[in-house]
């Protein structure tokens, strides 16, 4: 691991300020993802500022919906009386991710926040685009299993691995962030995250030094909910491909760059649609690089299977 | 950088690089080599301990983000003379063999009991409102973030068995 310096913020505003104005410096919370990336030299900040004891890590009832801390642990949401009464597609998605141990100290900011387990972003003998810029791309003709369907580019075709992501885009949750200035301001989760474009090393819309402080949860919309994962061991993998349900709102995870919102599948369901027709409207757009085609029967089966379960639910 | 840590009960005071990890620390400022490094990236959990009771990968944790906090490897779970009740059900059911993946089982085992007995639910809860039963699907997925090498998995279930009881 590279050499760094390390500081644990005193409060929310000076720990803005200081990764804002030191260069190479990174917000650090649970730390699961970022220093597995510090260890294998992909991530180097040259500066850490700890967020992970500030009073952000609180769970609480706000406008009919709940408002979840960014410092609080994936456990913590998933154990929550309340989160799990009004929302159990999130717990569903939070609970299939990682570990016990993982989810114990990964962070709801962090979560959102990690990066893509694209085997070529992991290897640094190998050109990766969001890696090193310009290097090119090695999974477009090359080892591109669990690559993106949706949203992707000749620049990129990298998935976001998150679980929990997928639950909070099928709910309509939004994020709440912390500015330099002092200011703070809210964005859709599915707005977070960006497509890959020509900049996949530009992940998010997150300006330098901007902190994700919350998450804010809407009133779960009418109807049931459901998540479903699927991957090539039991437990303790990332997913090839899930689909998230709640009410008539629709999300995919492991299939896109983002937690990818189905816009033309929830359309579709809205007009009166069966789902094995209203996600083969999202599927119009889908496209495979290879290896990665069988990505769009398991999106079409997966999100008619869940559909039927969200149905039993409700 | 001087960091103090409440490690099996006794104060300690460290001098560290930041980038020294947790399980680093332990085991090669403290010497206490029973956490174990298998693959150092959060996979196979041979490195897991609890901090404030709350089980982790110690691999994946600097050091200097546990000032103040209260951590407790294998070695502060029993004693040869006192031997924990997962240590001695771990010895009754044979649930190993080399035994490099046996400390972070146990500390695995025994935070996952208090996790489950504060009812947090695992991805094998079907009743998310409920009070969980620790069936036996629940604890393999509970403990799917342990691997053993030597596959001694149906022992390790019988002995966290022993100690959590009958599923209710």
């Amino acid at each position: 691991m590279r050499p760094f310096t390390y500081e644990r913020a005193a409060d929310a505003l000076s720990a803005v300020k200081a990764v804002a104005s030191t260069p190479g410096a990174k917000f650090l919370a649970g730390g699961t993802n970022l220093l597995d990336l510090m260890k294998l030299d992909i991530e180097r900040p040259t500066h850490l500022v700890d967020v992970g004891r500030l009073p952000l890590a609180g769970i609480e009832a706000a406008d009919g919906g709940v408002r979840l801390g960014g410092a609080a642990t994936n456990s913590q949401v998933a154990a929550d009386a309340t989160v799990r009464a009004l929302y159990p597609v999130l717990v569903q998605a939070i609970v299939s991710g990682g570990s016990g141990q993982l989810r114990n100290k990964a962070t709801v900011g962090g979560n959102l926040l990690q990066r893509t387990r694209c085997a070529y972003f992991y290897d640094t003998t190998k050109p990766c685009n969001k890696r090193q810029p310009g290097s090119g791309c090695g999974a477009l003709e090359g080892l591109n299993r669990n690559s993106a369907i949706f949203g992707a580019s000749d620049h990129c075709i990298a998935t976001h691995p998150s679980d929990m992501a997928v639950a909070m885009a099928a709910l309509g949750a939004s994020v709440e962030t912390l500015s330099p200035d002092g200011s703070s301001r809210t964005l859709a989760v599915q707005d977070l995250h960006r497509l890959p474009g020509d900049t996949p090393q530009i992940e998010t819309d997150l300006a330098p030094g901007e902190l994700i402080t919350a998450v804010i949860l809407p009133p779960p919309p009418k109807g049931g909910q459901a998540y479903a994962k699927v991957r090539d061991r039991a437990s303790y993998a990332g997913g090839l491909a899930s689909v998230a349900v709640a009410g008539g709102q629709v999300a995919f995870g492991a299939v896109a760059h983002k937690a990818w919102r189905a816009e033309k599948t929830e359309a579709a369901l809205a007009a009166g649609a069966s789902p094995a027709e209203a996600v083969e409207a999202e599927l119009a757009s889908a496209r495979a690089n290879g290896r990665n085609a069988f990505k769009i029967d398991v999106i079409r089966r997966l999100t008619v299977a869940t559909l039927a379960e969200q149905g039993r639910g409700a | 950088m001087k960091t103090t840590m409440t490690v099996n009960g006794e104060a300690r005071t460290l001098d560290l690089d930041p980038r020294t990890t947790l399980l680093d620390a332990l085991r090669e400022h403290l010497q206490l080599t029973g956490s174990k490094k298998g693959c150092d990236h959060g996979q196979c959990g041979a490195c897991t301990v609890l901090v404030g009771g709350v089980r982790i990968n110690s691999c994946l944790s600097l050091a200097v983000m546990h000032d103040g906090d209260e951590i407790t490897t294998i070695e502060g779970i029993g004693t040869e003379a006192a031997l924990h009740p997962m240590q001695v059900a771990f010895l009754d059911q044979d649930a190993f063999q080399c035994g490099y993946c046996t400390p972070g089982q146990i500390c695995s085992a025994v935070g996952m009991l208090k996790e489950a007995a504060d009812n947090w639910p695992s991805q094998a809860t079907d009743d998310l409102t409920g009070a969980i039963s620790l069936t036996d699907a629940e604890i393999r997925e509970r403990m799917s973030g342990n691997i053993c090498r030597c596959s001694a998995y149906p022992q390790i279930l019988a002995a966290i068995r022993d100690v959590a009881g009958d599923a209710a």
